[in-house]
């Protein structure tokens, strides 16, 4: 029997955590977010389901408080916005050096600096290039409604332990304050045996001792672990989602995600309405990237146009797929303002390159 | 009571000649060695073995942990 | 009586614990250190709690406590211990969980989550390492180290107008409600050893009964870093790090100790 609720998109995140038997919250309060963790509070998911959700004393505490629990082998969680994710960046590299699986949500408000409260999509570089030291990546899910905000928590804690890597929801604060119509997910059973042969839960007769760590002082070593994150980074195109919408006979391709990609739902309807076949391609996952497909769609069109709120980020990566085979333009919107359809169908008239 | 007799073992190439135990010693058993280990410290070694008791002393200020202490129990 | 006869196996008195690792310790010579690691695995031994205890290593020169104690370890960011071993205690309440810090980690770049846990009373114990100085780095001053302590980023000895008072971070924990045993204690000479161990047992003790923080500092000599002999350098503590950093208990059952 489906399960639906008229809810925000910050309180379906707390409660899809819940109902995906996340064993651990630890958070930190921050505009546009604070929401997942006030009604985690209210829900007192401890009589619930025994899930454990803590206040840390800063971001760096939160973060450091999911490495530690997930080097335990549990299901944990934070979640942030843009500056309260720069705060967490060692401790985001720390555990993708030491491969603990994790979620992580930042529900991104404009920067740079404190910047302002209202969304944006301006942290797809941090949150796509690694954001911290080294050479590392997260798997990063971009929903672009309250839906797939539930839906991405369990499916983003199936990918991190799949990969045993951290997988960060990257929202904004538009998807966040929004309510939407959602079908609930099923409660899951908070897993208590699982895999714990690299976990430290102590170190029992019948093994090593287990040790969680990012260090290695012999870069022979450390290079073969290097080695062995890149071919995992590598492994999880298979994982890549992507939503295609009018681009069978499309001659013209916008790119967007999340917020973005819903306005450009309206202008692709705009815009054939007014003659363009216009098609839209909308990545799931910003890593990994749908680069083949893009690739693919370069054959079939004569220009595309990313659009995005904030300077051109996710263009970049559209632009290497392309590979210079068509022109990739660019048009977005900064600061926390919101580009109206209007705009976007105006800058994409300028830059159609149709063709019969 | 008849003098506690005891002696000390101590692990010649974990021991890193830092003397701690020496100083520690209440009845002047330890000195240093005049060769060196593999890794160039003078260890520690019994200069009167006569003297100690047995007493762990030595033992338990190591920071290496490179010292083991027997005692005879006296009858 | 002959050594062969002294040294047969019923009259062992004394032997480095299992828990103690082969690998050779990365201290220099003489650094308290490895006499504060010992002590922590002879009382997990002694407890039986080896299969149950997790600890948490941080940045400085304990960084691969892991390599040593032979217990289930995570090592964290630097000054974030008492973060990770919070959420590892929350989420398995039954283990033993312990952090084990340096000065710079715990009272420089890590006071926040110090404070916070110490705050919250979490059920771990805290191992507090007080050398007054970087080791790891290279010898540079810390948040402990004494006004008119010579270090590499204080050459002309430690100048409190401008770089601030060395301060007790100890005290200031004992003052939150959250902590229930803390006791400052040291490991360079025999007597202080057996207390040391004595009080980490306490701890441990305390840990199981869950009646919230337990924290020890270890006063301890750094040779490298004050450029010294092990044994002037413990000279040198007594003589210097202990009347402003004093032994003994500073609050037992969740009360502060007069006096």
């Amino acid at each position: 029997m489906k399960e639906l609720a008229l809810m925000k998109g910050n309180e379906v995140i707390a409660e899809a955590a819940i109902r995906a038997g996340v064993d651990g919250y630890f958070g930190y309060p921050i505009t546009p977010q604070s929401e997942v963790m006030e009604y985690l509070m209210l829900q007192k998911p401890e009589e619930r389901t025994g899930m454990v959700v803590l206040q840390a004393e800063s971001e760096v505490a939160s973060i450091n408080m999911v490495y530690g629990a997930a080097g335990t082998g549990k299901k944990v969680m934070t979640s942030s916005s843009s500056p309260g994710i720069s705060l967490m960046q060692e401790g985001i590299s720390y555990i993708a050096g030491a491969e603990l699986p994790c979620l992580i949500v930042n529900v991104v408000r404009g920067g740079p600096g404190l910047g302002t409260i209202q969304p944006s999509q301006a942290d797809y570089f941090q949150a796509t290039k690694g954001g911290g030291h080294g050479d590392y990546r997260l798997i990063v899910l971009a929903p672009a409604s309250v839906q797939e905000m539930a839906d991405f928590v369990d499916l983003g804690f199936e990918l991190a332990f799949k990969y045993r890597n951290p997988t960060m929801i990257l929202s904004d604060g538009l998807i966040g304050q929004m309510m939407e119509k959602v079908e609930l997910p099923l409660q899951k059973e908070r897993v208590t045996e699982f895999d714990q042969s690299w976990a430290i839960t102590g170190k029992t007769k019948d093994r090593e001792r287990n040790i969680i760590t990012s260090l290695n002082l012999d870069p022979d070593l450390q290079y073969e672990h290097n080695l062995k994150l890149q071919a995992k980074y590598k492994s999880m195109i298979q994982d890549v989602m992507f939503e295609k919408s009018d681009c069978d006979d499309a001659d013209f391709l916008l790119v967007a995600y999340g917020s973005s990609a819903r306005i450009c739902q309206k202008v692709v309807e705009m815009a054939r309405s007014r003659g363009k076949k216009v098609g839209l391609l909308r990545p799931q996952t910003l890593y990994p990237f749908p680069s083949d497909e893009l690739a693919r769609m370069a054959r079939k069109v004569k220009g595309m146009m990313a659009v995005e709120l904030s300077a051109g980020q996710m263009v970049e990566d559209v632009r290497l797929a392309v590979n210079g085979k068509v022109p990739v333009s660019h048009y977005g919107m900064m600061g926390g303002k919101i580009h109206s359809p209007d705009d976007v169908l105006k800058a994409l008239e300028e830059k159609y390159i149709g063709g019969y | 009571m008849a003098k506690a007799i005891g002696a000390i073992v101590v692990d010649i190439e974990r021991c890193k000649g830092c003397q701690v135990c020496m100083v520690n010693c209440p009845t002047d058993t330890i000195g240093m060695s005049e060769e060196v280990n593999g890794k160039g410290y003078h260890y520690a070694y019994m200069k009167n073995p006569d003297n100690c008791t047995g007493c762990t002393n030595c033992a338990v200020v190591c920071p290496d942990g490179a010292i083991t202490v027997y005692r005879v129990k006296q009858k | 009586m002959e050594f062969k006869e002294i040294t047969r196996e019923e009259n062992l008195v004394y032997k480095r614990t299992p828990l103690m690792t082969d690998a050779t310790l990365s201290y220099c010579p003489g650094c308290g250190h490895g006499t504060v690691h010992r002590l922590i695995m002879e009382v997990v031994e002694e407890m039986g709690i080896q299969e149950d205890t997790i600890g948490i290593a941080p940045v400085g020169c304990s960084v691969l406590a892991y390599d040593f104690m032979d217990v289930d370890f995570s090592q964290a960011a630097h000054g974030r211990a008492p973060a990770v071993a919070t959420a590892i205690k929350r989420l398995w309440p039954e283990k033993f969980v312990f952090t084990y810090q340096g000065d710079g980690d715990l009272a420089a770049i890590g006071t926040a989550e110090t404070i916070h846990a110490c705050n919250r009373g979490e059920n771990i114990t805290i191992f507090f390492v007080n050398n007054g100085i970087y080791g790891m780095t290279g010898g540079q001053m810390a948040p402990t180290t004494l006004e008119g302590m010579k270090s590499s980023t204080s050459p002309y000895g430690r100048n409190s107008e401008t770089m601030g008072p060395p301060y007790k971070i100890t005290e200031l924990i004992a003052q939150l409600d959250g902590t229930h045993y803390v006791t400052r204690q040291a490991v360079h000479k025999p007597g202080p050893v057996r207390k040391a161990k004595k009080a980490i047992r306490k701890a441990l003790e305390l840990q199981k009964e869950n009646k919230g923080l337990s924290f020890i500092e270890f006063v301890s000599n750094c040779n490298s870093g004050w450029k010294m002999t092990p044994n002037d350098s413990n000279i040198w503590m007594e003589e210097n790090m202990f009347p402003f950093y004093q032994m003994g208990d500073i609050k037992v059952d969740g009360k502060l100790v007069k006096g």
